[in-house]
C-alpha cells in the first residue's frame, strides 16, 4: 500500500522543528483568544485587545530597559492597565470604556515609542511584537503559553457562572452576592496575560481580530452562551493551526494567514445566518409570522 | 382581592426598616429623611413619579445607593456594607436583549454563588429551574433566547431568576411596564400567589388603579414619603395631587377604589367649541 498522493507534502512542514513549535502555539494561542473573545464582545469592549496589545508594547519596553522579565513585565504592565480602564468606566460611567481603552493604552504605547526613539539600539527587536514572528517561538515561549492556558482554563472553568453573571448584568449580579469587583479584576489579569502570549504569535496590531472575530462567529451561529464559548474557542484553535498551515504553504506572515482565515469564517456565518434567518421567515408563512412576540418579529424585520 | 394579611408592625415582624434615611447617588440626594417599616408577609406598592425615588428607595434596600443619613436594615441586620440575600427582579429596559443566553441560563443565574465551583449546575438546581417554570407558565420554553419571548413571558423569566434561591423578600422594579392589560393582571394575580405563599414583596410601579385593586399597601413617594396606608385611604385627590402634582379625580365603583384621569385643558373639544361633553 502506498501513501495517498500529497500526504507526504502535507505533513512536511512537521519536519521542521520551529513549524511544529509555531503550530502548537498558534492553536494554543487562538484558542485563548477565542475563549476570552467572548467576554471581550459581551462586554462590549472589541477593542480592549487591540489596546491591551499596545499598552503591553509600552510595558515590554520598560521591562527590556529595566532589564527585567519580558512576560513578567508586560503582563503586569497589561494587569494594570486593564485594571485602570475598569475602574477609570467605574468611577466616571461618563468616560466610556472605549474612551478610557483609547487613552490610557495609547498613553502606554506612546511611552514605548518614546523609550525607542531614546534607546534606538533596541528598535529591531520589537519588530517581532507588532507584527508576530510565529517562526521564532522557542521552548520558552511554549512553556508561558502553556502557563496562561492552564491558568485561563482553570479561572473560566471555577468561575464560569460568575463570569457569565457579570458580563450579563454586572450590577444586579452584584445584588446576587457575585463578587463582581473580583471577578473583575481576575478578568483583567487573564486578558493581560492572554494578550502578552499572543504577541509572538500575532503581533500587536493583528491581535484584535483574533479576538473578535471567533466569538463574532459563534454569535451569528447560536443564541446560547455555552454554546458560543464552545463554538469561539473551538474556531479559535482551529483557525491557528490552520492558519500557520496554510501560511506555509502560500509564504504569508503567520498572523495575517490565521486573521485572514477566520475572517473567511465570518463572511461564511454572515451568509449562513443570512440563509437561516430568509428561510425560517418562509416556513413561519404570514399568519405565524403574525402571531410571533413583538420583540422576534421586530428583529426579523431588521434583517 | 386584597390580600388577607394585616399590615403588622411589630419590631419582630420587620422585614424591612428604613429610618430616617437621606440617600442618593454620590453627592446627590434624591430621598429625604424617609422612614418605612414593610412586615413579613407585606405586599407593598411604591408609587410616585418619575424622578421621585421609588426605585431609589428598592436600590437602598439593596445597598446600592450612598446613605447620606439614617440607616437601613434588612431581616433585622444594618446594612453596613453587606448586601442582603433578596431576590430581585430589575426594570426589563436594562437588560440587553441581545447577550446570547436562553430563558434556561437566566434562571440557573440565580444560583451562580450556590451550586458549588464547577462551571455546570447542579442536577437539583436544574429541576428546581424547571418546577419554577412551569409554575410561572413558561416551562415549555427553557431553551428559547429571551429574546424571543413576549413582554410578559420575559418578566417571568427574571421573576424565575429571583426565585430559585428562595428568597423570604422579593424586590420588583416595575414589573408592570410595557405589558397589557391581561399580562399585568396575570403577574400581579402571580405575585399575589407567591405572597400568600410567606414571601415579602415590594414593588414600584406607575399603575394605579392595578395597585388598588390587588394590593393591600401602598407608599406614595415625592422625595420624601408622602402617604401610606391602603389605597382606599391613601388614593385621595389630596394625596395624590401631593405626590404626583397633578389633579386627579378617585371613583369608588363597586367596592373598589379608581384614579381617573381629568380631561387635557386644549384638546379637541375645546377647538370645536364643545367643551364639557362627554361621551
Amino acid at each position: 500500500m502506498t501513501d495517498p498522493v500529497g500526504a507526504a507534502t502535507m505533513f512536511e512542514p512537521f519536519e521542521y522543528e520551529f513549524f511544529t513549535r509555531g503550530i502548537i502555539a498558534a492553536t494554543m494561542v487562538g484558542g485563548l483568544c477565542g475563549l476570552m473573545g467572548v467576554y471581550i464582545v459581551l462586554r462590549k469592549m472589541s477593542y480592549i485587545g487591540h489596546g491591551l496589545s499596545h499598552a503591553i508594547f509600552g510595558g515590554a519596553v520598560v521591562s527590556y530597559v529595566m532589564s527585567f522579565n519580558f512576560y513578567i513585565g508586560a503582563s503586569l504592565w497589561g494587569f494594570l492597565s486593564a485594571l485602570l480602564i475598569n475602574a477609570t468606566t467605574r468611577r466616571r460611567p461618563t468616560i466610556g470604556a472605549d474612551a478610557a481603552i483609547g487613552i490610557i493604552t495609547t498613553a502606554s504605547f506612546a511611552l514605548g515609542v518614546a523609550l525607542i526613539s531614546r534607546y534606538r539600539t533596541f528598535t529591531r527587536s520589537f519588530d517581532a511584537a507588532l507584527f508576530g514572528n510565529i517562526l521564532a517561538v522557542d521552548e520558552r515561549d511554549l512553556l508561558a503559553i502553556a502557563a496562561v492556558t492552564a491558568f485561563t482554563i482553570a479561572a473560566v472553568f471555577f468561575a464560569y457562572r460568575q463570569l457569565l453573571f457579570t458580563t450579563f448584568d454586572p450590577e444586579v449580579a452584584r445584588f446576587y452576592g457575585v463578587p463582581t469587583s473580583w471577578i473583575d479584576t481576575l478578568f483583567a489579569l487573564v486578558l493581560a496575560a492572554v494578550v502578552v502570549v499572543s504577541l509572538q504569535v500575532m503581533g500587536a496590531t493583528l491581535i484584535a481580530a483574533a479576538l473578535v472575530v471567533p466569538p463574532i462567529v459563534a454569535r451569528l451561529l447560536t443564541d446560547s452562551f455555552h454554546r458560543m464559548v464552545f463554538i469561539s474557542t473551538t474556531l479559535g484553535a482551529i483557525g491557528g493551526f490552520a492558519g500557520i498551515w496554510i501560511s506555509y504553504y502560500i509564504d504569508v506572515a503567520s498572523g495575517a494567514s490565521i486573521v485572514l482565515l477566520l475572517t473567511a469564517c465570518f463572511a461564511g456565518a454572515m451568509l449562513y445566518a443570512s440563509i437561516r434567518d430568509r428561510l425560517a421567515n418562509v416556513s413561519l408563512g404570514g399568519k405565524a409570522l403574525a402571531e410571533r412576540p413583538a420583540a422576534a418579529r421586530q428583529e426579523s424585520e431588521l434583517h | 382581592m386584597l390580600h388577607p394579611t394585616p399590615h403588622e408592625l411589630g419590631p419582630e415582624q420587620n422585614i424591612v426598616e428604613v429610618r430616617n434615611l437621606t440617600c442618593g447617588y454620590g453627592p446627590a440626594v434624591v430621598l429625604e429623611n424617609v422612614s418605612l417599616r414593610v412586615a413579613g408577609g407585606d405586599f407593598v406598592g411604591l408609587l410616585g413619579p418619575s424622578g421621585s425615588g421609588k426605585t431609589t428607595l428598592l436600590r437602598a434596600l439593596l445597598g446600592a445607593v450612598t446613605y447620606h443619613a439614617g440607616e437601613v436594615s434588612v431581616y433585622g441586620q444594618k446594612l453596613n456594607g453587606h448586601l442582603p440575600r433578596v431576590g430581585y427582579v430589575p426594570q426589563v429596559e436594562t437588560v440587553d436583549w441581545n447577550f446570547p443566553v436562553t430563558v434556561e441560563e437566566v434562571v440557573m443565574m440565580g444560583c451562580a454563588m450556590g451550586g458549588g465551583l464547577l462551571p455546570w449546575n447542579r442536577r437539583e438546581d436544574r429541576e428546581r429551574a424547571r418546577d419554577i417554570l412551569s409554575r410561572l407558565g413558561i416551562g415549555d420554553l427553557s431553551r428559547r433566547h429571551i429574546r424571543q419571548l413576549s413582554g410578559g413571558q420575559q418578566q417571568r423569566v427574571f421573576l424565575a431568576r429571583a426565585l430559585i434561591s428562595s428568597p423570604r423578600l422579593l424586590l420588583l422594579d416595575e414589573p408592570t411596564a410595557g405589558v397589557d392589560i391581561k399580562t399585568r393582571d396575570d403577574l400581579l394575580h402571580l405575585l399575589d400567589e407567591l405572597n400568600h405563599q410567606g414571601v415579602t414583596v415590594i414593588m414600584t410601579t406607575h399603575e394605579l388603579n392595578a395597585v388598588a385593586a390587588h394590593l393591600a399597601w401602598v407608599v406614595c413617594i415625592n422625595k420624601r414619603i408622602v402617604a401610606e396606608g391602603a389605597p382606599s385611604e391613601v388614593f385621595t385627590p389630596e394625596i395624590l395631587e401631593r405626590t404626583y402634582g397633578a389633579s386627579m379625580p378617585i371613583i369608588k365603583h363597586d367596592g373598589m377604589t379608581l384614579v381617573g384621569e381629568r380631561p387635557h385643558q386644549i384638546g379637541r373639544h375645546d377647538r370645536s367649541g364643545r367643551s364639557g361633553d362627554h361621551v
